[in-house]
């Protein structure tokens, strides 16, 4: 409850139509603070300390609800229901963010990412179920890092680096587009904690390796940036303070007919390796199309260049541009954009298609731009397509 | 040190007991293993022992970490002896003990008694992985099939936790009667199961949802009263037995469910009203719903037998002993002496089935089939709930007590699902319009087809709200031939 903005209340309710009213929970609990009647089992609001306890015994997934709410619903409230309410709508962007995150600062940090979107983002209709806020600052996961090693050639300007976390037996469920929280070690110049920092998983939901208990981040270590640099310095054996997982918007459509536009540069590259490996491990002959469009300054800096490679151009179309190759003119994810305007245009007139952009806030108004442009040369209006692909959980921004 | 919460994998059986220092037991065990094995290869799920399914395997008792889900290949599952962990200063909480210190060894007045308990306990485990052995063949989805191994894995580790006990506990005549657990085989003339219902063929996947619903149901019961046990072991095993037979009972509740939200989506989508337009209802594929309610009249009073004489003698002494409570009986406000009270039972008086008050400690296995009756009549309720949701006028109920038992107070009598008492031969004309008949029976069989891809489901059931381990719908929970 600490976390939860002013006003506000996170709240852990159970669904009373999965419920099988097997007691598990109950019996786990280790404060009393879920009981039932003849119809319903309940969390008394009052109680719940948030340990998840109850969790991962749960048989049907029915433990595993949450809701934002200015008063909390009473034990009799919910021996009543027949269904779980549905999440109200509370005021403004901020309010949102604070669902994807609950935690003061993390949901700051989301909401400042998503802005680019023009509006409150929603998650695609078909896109799995997040958990979020598993763990924070007062109770972090520990991590093991299993891998670490540098991405982009050793002569390249930037060093971008691949590393493995491993959750052991500890429960850290994660979906393509969520990101964790990195608590770095020590104090800042103040002797203060350093500040949480959020990273996109690059891996897939089931693991680095199918049904591994980990996942992967794609960090640039960036100059005097201390959470980048103590992340960028790991040795395997190491162990990780995280926290999350966060974000309930920024997730992929489950659905193999979706098409999945995704535009990047540089780290931004990270929640797109998930989805394109969740598609290709899952669904590889899913009949939605994924398009990739990646910026960096030279190949030598594309993180994955050579993994990319091997990606079927059947499973993902790839547009990658660079904008400092000796020689060659500067190109820009936008550039390549408008290059495939034809494709692009001819898809975005689908309901089916969902647009991903990520990386730094300065692509935001070249990417939206291009689709302006692309959208009017195809006698489209983008802004409104915009905003209704953006209410139907088709557009997201997520850029820092 | 030894680590009670997290489960030794060092030796070939992952436990939480401390088998690598208890060697005589952990040998008896290892040499108990190749013969479980062998059983399991004979009569565990036909035709899939190769596949990888998507499992969840018992790691570690604590909440956080109990539970893992991987791709295994089930002869490969981890079987383990998990126990709860001690609670310190537990007592004995019923009978003419209560309120000494929980027992850590078997008190030697109760051996046989207790042994008895452990084996007609462990005996229902493997029968139930043979009973549905043949159903994987036939799975509506791998979803499904997914959910059948799961639940046949943990009746294995179930039977290994009795195993467990005997060898512990009972020295050489424990071994012994672990041997003939794996002996006995459902159904077979010459060497059954212990009990009925556990003889009893599951020939379809209707009935092995109504068997987790109703049979998995009974054994909540029967392990959360042996979970209130003064042995102090045996109350351990059955407390974390419990978390594991809830998914059992999910698989069942949600499974009936989804046959009976498909039957009314596709009589909607087809404008049928009449839910007793058999002809009909059975030209969509879809299993009518009177006659889910015929395979419940099957199951739940086969189930009822599981409960014993609704007086017995056995059970006043086990709960006088300390040895099997009621359930949730550290809840109940009494004596938890039961000498002086009384307890109403279900009786066939002069040809008439009423109410007589009994002494309390003879009737509780009556008292723990009315906990059962309770349970259950909640479940169908929330089946009522889907069916009244699609706006079919239809209303699954659960027989009378009387109605088509083997054992106990009506196991002579004839009665109809409402309890009105019936003559021989009133009872064979109508035996088939509360029955299963032979031509339901084959109308079920006829839509057993498998469904293999990922994803999809027969068309006689609807998919499931949530995947499992929060997988998506595309999940392939049975890799069937890698």
């Amino acid at each position: 409850m600490d976390d939860t903005p002013a006003g506000l209340l996170k709240q852990h309710l159970i669904d009373p139509e999965i419920c099988i009213r097997c007691n598990t929970c109950e019996e786990t609990c280790p404060i009393d603070a879920i009981t039932h009647n003849d119809d319903n089992y309940v969390v008394d609001a009052e109680k719940c300390n948030f340990c998840m306890d109850c969790i991962s015994p749960c048989p049907t997934g029915a433990i595993n609800n949450w809701r934002i709410v200015a008063n909390a619903w009473s034990l009799d409230d919910q021996f009543s229901w027949e269904e779980l309410p549905p999440q109200e709508d509370l005021p403004g962007d901020e309010e949102n963010a604070k669902l994807e995150a609950m935690e003061d600062d993390v949901s700051a940090l989301l909401a400042e990412a998503h802005l680019g979107a023009g509006g409150r983002m929603k998650a695609p209709a078909t896109a799995s179920r997040p958990t979020v806020n598993l763990y924070n600052r007062s109770r972090p996961a520990m991590a093991t890092v299993t891998g670490a090693y540098r991405l982009t050639a050793a002569d390249a300007d930037s060093d971008v680096r691949h590393i493995i976390l491993d959750f052991g037996e500890t429960h850290f469920p994660v979906l393509e587009g969520q990101s964790i929280g990195i608590v770095p070690l020590g104090t800042d110049a103040n002797g203060a904690a350093h500040r949480i920092r959020l990273y996109s998983i690059s891996s897939p939901r089931h693991g680095e390796r199918p049904n591994t208990n980990n996942l992967a981040l794609t960090v640039k270590r960036e100059l005097h940036g201390v959470c980048s640099n103590y992340l960028c310095d790991l040795k395997k054996g190491d162990k990780v303070e995280v926290t999350g997982p966060f974000g309930a918007t920024f997730l992929m459509p489950n659905d193999p007919s979706a098409n999945i536009i995704m535009i990047c540069t540089g780290t931004g590259s990270a929640p797109f390796r998930g989805f394109t490996e969740w598609r290709r491990r899952t669904m590889a002959n899913a009949p939605g199309r994924m398009l990739l469009f990646f910026g960096a300054r030279r190949p030598e800096e594309l993180p994955y260049f050579g993994p990319l490679q091997k990606v079927p151009e059947s499973l993902l179309g790839k547009h990658l541009c660079y904008s400092r190759v000796p020689g060659q003119p500067k190109t820009y994810v936008q550039d390549a954009m408008r290059r495939e305007s034809e494709t692009l245009s001819a898809l975005i007139d689908k309901d089916a298609t969902h647009i991903y952009v990520c990386g730094l806030k300065g692509m935001e108004q070249g990417v939206d731009a291009a689709l302006d442009d692309i959208c009017r040369g195809a006698n489209l209006t983008w802004s409104d397509i915009r905003a209704a692909m953006r209410d139907s959980g088709r557009y997201h921004v997520e850029t820092y | 040190m030894l680590d009670l919460i997290n489960v030794d994998y060092s030796t070939q059986i992952p436990n939480n007991v401390g088998l690598a220092e208890d060697r005589q037991v952990l040998r008896g065990l290892e040499r108990w293993h190749p013969g479980y094995l062998d059983w399991w290869k004979d009569m565990g799920p036909e035709g899939f022992q190769e596949s990888l399914v998507y499992l969840r395997t018992a790691v570690s008792v604590d909440p956080k970490g109990w539970a893992k889900f991987d791709y295994v290949r089930m002869p490969e599952y981890r079987w383990g002896v998990l126990l709860a962990p001690q609670e310190e200063g537990r007592k004995v909480n019923f009978g003419q003990h209560i309120g000494e210190p929980a027992w850590q060894e078997v008190p030697g007045e109760y051996r046989a008694m207790l042994r008895r308990l452990i084996v007609i306990q462990g005996d229902t485990e493997p029968a139930s992985v043979e009973q549905q052995r043949h159903l994987g063949k036939t799975a509506p989805s791998l979803y499904d099939m997914r959910n059948l191994f799961q639940v046949n894995v943990e009746e294995g580790r179930h039977l290994w936790a009795m195993v467990y006990l005997l060898h512990k506990y009972f020295g050489r005549d424990g071994r012994e009667e672990a041997e003939e657990l794996l002996r006995r085989r459902s159904g077979d003339a010459d060497h059954p199961r212990m009990l009925g219902a556990f003889n009893e063929a599951t020939p379809d996947w209707l009935s092995f949802f109504m068997f987790t619903f109703f049979t998995d149901r009974d054994g909540k019961m029967q392990l959360e009263s042996l979970a209130q046990s003064g042995f102090d072991p045996l109350s351990r095993t059955c407390r974390f037995m419990l978390t594991e037979e809830a998914h059992h009972m999910f698989v069942g509740e949600t499974g009936v469910g989804r046959v009976i939200e498909r039957t009314c989506k596709a009589m909607k989508e087809a404008g049928i009203e009449d839910p007793n337009d058999l002809t009909k209802i059975r030209a969509l594929g879809v299993i009518d719903l009177p006659t889910v309610q015929k395979k419940l009249n099957t199951h739940y009073p086969l189930t009822l037998d599981l409960f014993g004489s609704e007086i017995s003698t056995n059970a006043a002494n086990f709960y006088n002993a300390g040895l099997k409570g009621r359930f949730e009986e550290t809840k109940i406000d009494d004596d938890h002496r039961l000498t002086e009270s009384t307890y109403p039972v279900l009786k066939l008086v002069n040809g008439e089935i009423r109410n007589v008050d009994e002494p309390a400690l003879t009737a509780l296995n009556m008292r723990l089939r009315d906990d059962y009756t309770n349970d259950c009549a909640k479940g169908v309720e929330r089946w009522n709930k889907i069916i009244a949701k699609e706006g079919v006028n239809f209303r699954l109920e659960l027989p009378h007590v009387a109605f088509n038992r083997q054992i106990g107070e009506f196991r002579d009598v004839h009665a109809t699902p409402s309890g009105v008492l019936l003559s021989d031969g009133d009872w064979a004309k109508a035996r088939d319009s509360y029955l299963p008949s032979s031509s339901d029976g084959e109308f079920i069989e006829s839509l057993m087809q498998p469904q293999t891809e990922p994803g999809k489901y027969a068309g006689w059931i609807a998919p499931p709200r949530i995947g499992i381990d929060s997988k998506s719908g595309e999940f392939e929970y049975v890799k069937i031939h890698e």
